[in-house]
């Protein structure tokens, strides 16, 4: 009876706290809704209105195929080669963006793999360095790659140039941070060995830590390669080279069949880059950051 | 014992690098060729790249010289940065509710038909892999500038991601509750209330504050196509070459991002731990 009559209480108590916690997360919600509403000047019709309108758009951006012309050449409305009939500048736009993020991911991987040594905190000959690093790390990916991307397109002109660099800064600033955590996490013996044998600084580092971290390093640097393809597909939208220059002139020209042949384009290739680089990452590497 | 005698104990540690790791000079001769492919590619001439690069200077030297810094209209940036946050908050909102039900629709604990989910998750993973500026670029066009575009850009973005995160979760949960739910005779709808909601809502929760985390990042970069927040100041002072303002709005976001990083850190933390 009495045990009964505390497990009552205790369950009504949990039940009050639990209603408690929800009521005042929905009002905090509501909170945070009419007030961002407010700050953006909308309403909740607006979005709705907003997400009928974007099903025309979609609508109007799709192909308009049929399937007896399926095959036919590109003067033929209707087949697959009307609604490609630019293919050759696409391929051409996309060969580009491959080029930059494959560039970009390589001079940015060599840049973090210099400075990573300086920002880990085991590895770091001088704090001084090691703070002023970090520091300098933490900018690099702390700017998204477009804001770069602008600066550089100011200074270097409309091109890819610009582009590679945004992204090579970026690269450097979060595989640096990658990297330096690995060897904060990785085995501490051989160094030491090679300590008491008398290496120096630049031995250690060769000779103790690379061999035990360099596939973990690919891995990273291959994940950064997927990101990278996705950056290298946006930044044409400042000028910065690639196919994303395309896709900005197409969009803001309203070529509607040419928007869907191109994002069309540019998620097979992200797609296929990504399988691509798990594959390797899990079967050659035997690493899987996921 | 001599090196002589080291080295014939070790034959292979001190045989010549082409002998010892063929794949080590291939890979490198790879990536060396590569590189100078691309440097014919994209046309890099490394002296030009320098000068290019010196012309840098002045705008770094007026990025961090704030004459003037009373006079700037500080309004704007507060607006803007409000207008991010507004915009990070409204779209991952929107994007949470309408991914509670596809989210689930998409998960083997509710919908048992292969067919139906294969078509929804295919669904999903068309609208991911169109990155979030190309979103935000067509609803520009189609609504023009402003925050509204940017909202609908996260939202559309964040449901294809969410979703997929949410019916991942569903998957992963005890199948003992709901068990114990159908065989006590209930309806499918209370199934999932009772068995299955209770279960994933943290982690809904949890995932839906790690996105307004990211949004808030993201919807930095929106303005500059025009869809308001922070962004379009930041761009609009970059195209007028006002580097001092645009230096100060990047300080800006670092310390915006890094406050709502260690929030959303510090709130995610204490739901788990409940």
């Amino acid at each position: 009876m009495m045990n009964e009559i505390i497990l009552n209480s205790h369950n009504k108590n949990l039940i009050k706290k639990k209603r408690f916690w929800n009521t005042s997360l929905i009002v905090l919600l509501l909170i945070g809704i009419v007030l961002s509403s407010k700050i953006i000047d909308t309403n909740i019709s607006d979005l709705f209105n907003g997400i009928t309108r974007l099903g025309d758009y979609i609508s109007k951006i799709l192909p308009s195929l049929e399937l007896n012309n399926l095959f036919l050449g590109s003067k033929d409305q209707g087949s697959i080669a009307y609604w490609y009939f630019n293919i050759s500048k696409y391929l051409k736009l996309l060969f580009e963006t491959f080029n930059m993020a494959l560039l970009a991911t390589m001079t940015g991987s060599i840049l973090a793999l210099f400075l990573s040594f300086l920002a880990a905190k085991n590895t770091s000959p001088n704090s001084l360095l090691f703070f002023s690093i970090r520091r300098m790390l933490e900018f690099f990916r702390g700017v998204p790659e477009i804001i770069f991307a602008i600066l550089f397109v100011w200074v270097l002109g409309i091109g890819p140039l610009a582009g590679i660099i945004a992204i090579t800064i970026h690269t450097t600033g979060s595989l640096g941070k990658l990297f330096s955590e690995v060897y904060e996490n990785s085995n501490n013996r051989p160094i030491e060995a090679l300590k008491a044998s008398g290496g120096n600084w630049l031995s250690e580092m060769k000779f103790g830590l690379l061999p035990q971290v360099l596939p973990n390093l690919i891995s990273y640097a291959l994940l950064r390669f997927e990101i990278n393809i996705r950056a290298s597909t946006i930044l044409g939208f400042v000028g910065a080279g690639g196919i994303g220059q395309e896709l900005y002139l197409v969009i803001n020209f309203n070529y509607y069949e040419e928007v869907s042949a191109i994002i069309l384009l540019i998620i097979l290739t992200v797609i296929s880059i990504d399988l691509l680089s798990g594959h390797i990452r899990k079967n050659i590497i035997g690493f899987d950051n996921d | 014992m001599t090196n002589q005698e080291i080295v014939m104990l070790n034959p292979k540690i001190f045989s010549p690098l082409w002998k010892r790791s063929p794949i080590k000079i291939v890979v490198f001769l790879i990536i060396f060729s590569y590189l100078i492919f691309s440097i014919k590619y994209f046309n890099i001439s490394i002296t030009e790249l320098i000068n290019d690069l010196n012309k840098m200077k002045p705008i770094l030297i007026s990025m961090i010289t704030w004459n003037d810094f009373l006079s700037w209209n500080f309004n704007s940036i507060l607006v803007g940065i409000l207008q991010t946050l507004a915009m990070a908050f409204l779209g991952t909102v929107a994007a949470s509710v309408i991914s509670v039900p596809l989210g689930l629709i998409a998960s083997r604990q509710v919908i048992k038909i292969n067919l139906f989910r294969f078509i929804i998750r295919r669904f999903l993973d068309f609208i991911r892999g169109v990155d979030i500026l190309i979103w935000a670029l067509i609803f520009v066009r189609a609504f023009g500038l402003g925050p509204l575009s940017g909202v609908l850009a996260i939202f559309v973005a964040d449901t294809g991601t969410l979703s997929k995160l949410y019916s991942e979760a569903a998957d992963n949960s005890d199948n003992k509750q709901i068990e114990g739910l159908v065989s006590s005779g209930s309806t499918k709808l209370s199934t999932i209330r009772f068995g299955l909601l209770p279960q994933v809502m943290p982690i809904f929760i949890s995932q839906s504050l790690y996105f307004f985390e990211s949004n808030s990042r993201s919807a930095v970069i929106l303005g500059i196509v025009g869809a308001g927040g922070i962004g379009l100041q930041l761009s609009e002072r970059m195209k007028a070459q006002y580097w001092d303002q645009a230096f100060f709005i990047i300080i800006i976001i670092l310390i915006m991002v890094a406050i709502i990083d260690k929030l959303s850190r510090f709130l995610r933390e204490k739901l788990i731990n409940d």
